[in-house]
């Protein structure tokens, strides 16, 4: 296992260097002078120079990459334009906010994903099976801005009038308490239990097809035991790569779902600074979400390597 | 028997894909009810959008303040918008924005993504080593952060969008083309066409790629249902279209702040993208069914 642990991390090396090039490369690619583009049209040539001076504009290329990526290490993520404060210590709160939000996402797809994907194995081409199914096409193919906006009208204005409370069901925007987080996981991780439940059925059906299962069924287990304990276990395999792979999207897609609720993520603090032209933080943020799906890559990598130990020395 | 002989030293035939080939992936997606509601909802789709300015009742930049925020009725069947403008209309000229987008991206996704995982596949060695970290940094990216990131470089607007969801979708076409010619060069009729003198650029357009066309296929389907999703969310955002193009999402994010008084501002266009979308889904897995050989017969 050792040796496979070593290859993954020496793979991932490359990779990460040349998404950190990439990250720092792009802010500049921003066409013209990129210390005009970041201190703003109607700087004053001082701040223009501070900003040059600062961003370490006047040195060869890999020399500023060589101190950017020496920043990085040290967890110095730049200063942000506007707050004139360092990034660093906002983007850790904002990521933990993200985190939160992706993990229950995360936890809700793959509980409701993985009984629809069963259900629907289980008896296949039946009814449970199409309106399982019909359900997971519905999850990949709704816009979260779309659930989002009609959760909230459900749960925060329609209902609540219908029912005559004095207030939402559940609130419509803002963080702090669990109600919080209900619309706002449930807006992001439809898309993955659409995924993950496919992913169930078709694992299980393929599983369900081998001779250990006719064999198990042959020597007169009950069905539960053969679906639950001989079936579900290997079909599992694959599904676990797909939950991890997903809540890296899900790190991505929160981006989307921050912005319909509110919710002070890090997707969230990424846009507001795209509109303000806030380049240090844009390319913090889009440094640490692309890091942290690399991250979340190697682990599933490890862990599928763990249970399938063809993988880890294939 | 001689003609046979100077084709295969002259010209060395591709690999047949016959007529009968594409009557029986016909039948086999045919029988599927999912994969023919999703082509219906393509079909619909395009005429909807090609159609547009015949079928549109009212003009879409048409304002009426005297009408705005109204809900359906006679007169405007999806109701107005915030200036008075018919939804119905605005939708259907949407269409036309969406299916752009969808082509364009899968446009720049295909014209750069299959070539060079073509090349990457027959090649392998450095290039493909090269080429393929290229790509593993791109995947690196969750997707729509890929494109959000492209687009503040890039700037806002419906173009840029574009781009960078066609950008995206490039990574994804690179790995797929040259998983599929990494198995398709190993092939007995690949080493028949170079021992009769084929040229790697020959054997790799005319021989190798014809046999990558199915997953391509798929691909595209899925990819246009991502990038017009994908275009939507940027829109959404205010990163895509202008606020007064018809764009689906951006027309959702201008209904947004009407979303408790007026809430089919938001509805009817998040319904069109969410059933565009699942038609180019339902399609892909259709497509991808009726292509696989393991499930031949079943």
């Amino acid at each position: 296992m050792l040796p496979y642990i070593a290859r993954r991390l020496l793979y991932a090396i490359p990779t990460l260097l040349g998404v950190t090039f990439l990250v720092f490369v792009s802010v500049r690619l921003i066409p013209g002078d990129p210390a005009v583009a970041i201190a703003g049209e109607r700087a004053t040539p001082e701040l223009i120079e501070q900003v040059r001076l600062e961003l370490g504009l006047d040195q060869p290329l890999l020399t500023q990459y060589g101190r950017f990526l020496l920043g990085l290490v040290q967890g110095d993520l730049g200063t942000s334009l506007r707050t004139r404060l360092p990034v660093a210590p906002e983007v850790w709160r904002r990521l933990g906010q993200t985190l939160l939000l992706a993990a229950a996402s995360l936890l809700l797809a793959s509980v409701v994903g993985m009984f629809l994907g069963i259900v629907s194995a289980t008896r296949p081409y039946s009814i449970f099976d199409n309106a399982g199914m019909v359900l997971a096409l519905l999850g990949v193919s709704t816009p979260v801005f779309l659930l989002g906006l009609m959760l909230m009208l459900v749960f925060s204005v329609e209902l609540p009038k219908m029912l005559q409370l004095s207030g939402p069901i559940l609130p419509p925007t803002g963080s702090g308490t669990w109600k919080h987080l209900v619309m706002p996981a449930v807006t992001l991780g439809a898309y993955s239990t659409g995924i993950i439940a496919r992913m169930t059925r078709s694992s299980m059906l393929d599983v369900i097809g081998h001779d250990y299962i006719r064999t198990a069924r042959a020597k007169g287990l009950s069905e539960r035991v053969v679906t639950y304990r001989h079936a579900l276990r290997n079909a599992l395999v694959p599904v676990i790569t797909v939950q991890g792979l997903q809540f890296g999207t899900l790190l991505g897609g929160a981006v989307l779902t921050e912005s319909v609720f509110a919710w002070p993520g890090l997707g969230r603090y990424l846009v507001d600074a795209i509109f303000l032209r806030d380049y240090p933080v844009v390319q913090a943020a889009i440094l640490v979400i692309a890091v942290g799906f690399i991250i979340i890559n190697l682990v599933v990598d490890l862990v599928y390597g763990l249970v399938d130990p063809r993988i880890r020395y294939g | 028997m001689a003609e046979q002989t100077r084709s295969f030293i002259g010209q060395t035939p591709a690999a047949p894909a016959g007529r009968g080939t594409a009557r029986l992936v016909w039948r086999r997606f045919a029988r599927r009810p999912a994969a023919l509601f999703g082509l219906a909802i393509i079909l619909v789709f395009l005429i909807v959008a090609v159609g547009a300015p015949y079928i549109a009742p009212y003009d879409p930049d048409e304002a009426d303040f005297f009408r705005a925020r109204q809900g359906p009725s006679r007169d405007h069947w999806l109701g107005t918008d915030e200036l008075g403008r018919d939804v119905f209309s605005r939708l259907l000229y949407g269409a036309r924005i969406s299916l752009r987008i969808g082509l364009i991206a899968v446009g720049i996704g295909v014209g750069v993504g299959v070539p060079l995982g073509v090349v990457a596949g027959y090649y392998g060695g450095a290039v493909d080593n090269i080429v393929m970290r290229l790509v593993d940094i791109m995947l690196s990216f969750p997707s729509i952060l890929l494109a959000i990131g492209l687009v503040a470089i890039l700037g806002p607007g419906l173009e840029n969008a574009i781009i960078a969801v066609g950008v995206v979708a490039i990574p994804v076409y690179i790995r797929q083309v040259r998983a599929s010619v990494l198995g398709v060069k190993e092939l007995e009729f690949v080493a028949a066409a170079r021992a009769a003198g084929a040229s790697d650029a020959r054997i790799m357009w005319v021989h190798v790629l014809p046999q990558c066309i199915s997953p391509i296929l798929v691909q595209s389907s899925l990819q246009i249902a991502a990038a017009i999703l994908s275009a939507a969310g940027l829109g959404f955002l205010g990163l895509g279209a202008p606020a007064d193009v018809p764009e689906w999402g951006t027309m959702l994010a201008k209904g947004r702040q009407y979303v408790f008084s007026a809430s089919h501002l938001t509805t009817f266009p998040g319904l069109a993208i969410m059933l565009v979308v699942m038609g180019f889904n339902l399609v892909g897995d259709g497509l991808r069914d009726a292509l696989d050989p393991r499930l031949r017969g079943r």
